[in-house]
């Protein structure tokens, strides 16, 4: 368990904050020994800053509505209940909460996922393909510029191409000491988790906008989406879960509770071949960290045609690139 | 002002004509309207509350939260020496019945005055967005988009006195209010300045109620 003293030296490192004595701390790891931090400016930044020209500020807006209320693009390129500020907690921004500007900084570059490279627009593209169970919005159009210029406003000051980023993605956490379990994490779940996701996982909705995402279902991310890994949910859950109590989890438990999430069923992975057990050795590379293509409770997980709301099971983006 | 609200109470109503088992239901706004007697000096027969005297808007919590507070105000997770003297009168089916009676209405609440607008903006911030330099969540992220509470778990704030958003986020500070489930409100209201507060009260209360 990690010293409070410590995490609040490094949060005061990452954004200016010292935080009294407090029942609830903040409890994220260390800035690790030359990893960089980098303070993403925030909307009141953008604001006040009169450098920026009145246009590229109003494309940033654009951005900043659309990575926050990603629902406006339901049913053309957002197939499920989720917003991209769903996993990327904080804006895009905080550290351990899958911050996006680091893709701007790092890419392109080869990502194995794809096996081939990747610019800022493709990696946005996979998380519209997985994560939102849906398809991209074009490539050069409005939506996908101003998506990627927001991004690419928020990694201001940030080090091209410097791959020691503190607070990368959802940390990773140790191998857990006991094999993660389903039992645990469904107590867990009821305990820590339910009042917000609901008993059954399914999030909730109010007025017909989703208050809380589901985590599981059709209505969910699809077995593509990074966050079907084990070891992703779990530092995600980790660090981010409950909302606003960072680190309160044991890292047992974060694993508990990855394997209970990921132990149900949820959209087929659009890159589905033959069977889900086909499909997860053919993209081992990820899915040697999910559950999909395995037995839980006697049924194999991805073994289905269902595609969640979305009426096609592949976006035509998806494809490998030669570059020849 | 809420047709969410006045058709729940016309459900009731329509109950009370048409099936015999709902009697007991109904019964109960009209034995709530009668202890409400006890609390109208603050809270308004129709649930307006004052917001000179920090005290809340009823009209707009559902009937489960505001049984909870009651009960938590009797246990002690919610200390108020100015509430402990009435909930004391009240047995358990007093509270359910009272807050039958006042979720059932629609209280006429004055706007406040305008605040100032740099603190407005900042109230705006933290409730649409809020400040996550300090690990501070957006309101809307549990209450709602538009803060108008969701479910029975997470009060309406939209339209809520100043003065009382101000008082309870004090109190989480303070330590006279842990009745929030899972500390979710108090490791949100301890990283909150004073300034923060009455920010985020004066924006909430400028908010029309739902």
């Amino acid at each position: 368990m990690k010293k409070l003293i410590t995490v609040s030296a490094f949060l005061l490192g990452f954004v200016g904050l010292a935080h009294a004595e407090t029942k609830v701390p903040v409890n994220l790891p260390d800035a690790p020994e030359g990893h960089y931090v980098h303070k993403a400016p925030t909307m009141e930044d953008l604001e006040a800053d009169e450098s920026i020209h009145p246009e590229l500020k109003r494309v940033i807006r654009r951005g900043y509505d659309l990575f926050t209320n990603t629902q406006q693009l339901r049913g053309k390129n957002v197939f499920n209940d989720m917003n991209c500020s769903s996993c990327h907690m904080g804006e895009g921004r905080m550290p351990f909460s899958g911050p996006v500007w680091p893709a701007v900084t790092t890419l392109p570059d080869y990502r194995g996922k794809n096996d081939h490279v990747n610019n800022i627009e493709e990696r946005i593209a996979g998380c519209f393909s997985f994560s939102m169970n849906g398809t991209p919005p074009e490539y050069g159009s409005d939506d996908m510029v101003a998506l990627v210029t927001y991004h690419h406003w928020l990694a201001t000051g940030a080090k091209i191409y410097d791959y020691d980023i503190a607070g990368r993605g959802y940390g990773s956490l140790p191998e857990p000491e006991k094999e993660p379990s389903y039992e645990r994490g469904e107590k867990l779940y009821a305990e820590n988790c339910a009042i917000c996701h609901g008993e059954d996982g399914q999030g909730r909705k109010v007025d017909g906008k989703v208050q809380f995402p589901p985590l599981w279902g059709d209505n969910s991310f699809n077995w593509g989406a990074g966050l079907v890994r084990l070891n992703t949910a779990a530092g995600f859950i980790k660090h981010n879960m409950p909302l606003g109590q960072p680190g309160s989890l044991s890292d047992q438990e974060a694993w508990d509770l990855a394997m209970f999430m990921n132990s149900h069923e949820r959209p087929q992975d659009p890159r589905f071949e033959k069977s889900a057990k086909h499909t997860r050795e053919k993209y081992l590379n990820v899915h040697k960290h999910t559950m999909y293509g395995k037995t839980v409770n006697g049924k194999v997980l991805g073994e289905h045609s269902n595609t969640g709301e979305k009426p096609f099971l592949k976006p035509d983006v998806l494809k490998p690139r030669t570059f020849e | 002002m809420n047709v969410r609200k006045r058709s729940r109470w016309g459900l009731v109503m329509g109950a009370l004509l048409c099936l015999s088992p709902a009697v007991a239901f109904s019964a109960d706004v009209e034995k709530g309207k009668e202890v409400a007697q006890t609390c109208v000096t603050c809270h308004g027969m129709d649930g307006a509350g004052q917001a000179q005297g920090k005290f809340p808007r009823l009209d707009i919590l559902p009937k489960e939260y505001i049984v909870k507070q009651l009960k938590d105000f009797k246990e002690g997770s919610r200390k108020s020496p100015v509430m402990a003297p009435f909930v004391n009168m009240l047995d358990d089916e007093m509270m359910e019945n009272v807050a039958a009676y006042y979720s059932s209405q629609t209280a006429e609440v004055e706007a406040p005055e305008d605040a100032d607008e740099a603190l407005i903006k900042r109230g705006e911030q933290l409730a649409l967005r809020g400040d996550w330099d300090k690990y501070v969540p957006s309101c809307r992220s549990c209450h709602g988009a538009e803060n108008q509470g969701v479910g029975t778990t997470f009060p309406a704030l939209a339209g809520q006195h100043a003065s009382y958003i101000v008082g309870e986020l004090q109190a989480w500070q303070k330590g006279d209010r842990a009745n929030d489930p899972q500390n979710l409100m108090l490791a949100v209201a301890e990283r909150l300045s004073d300034e923060d507060i009455q920010a985020v009260a004066a924006y909430l209360a400028a908010q029309p109620a739902h």
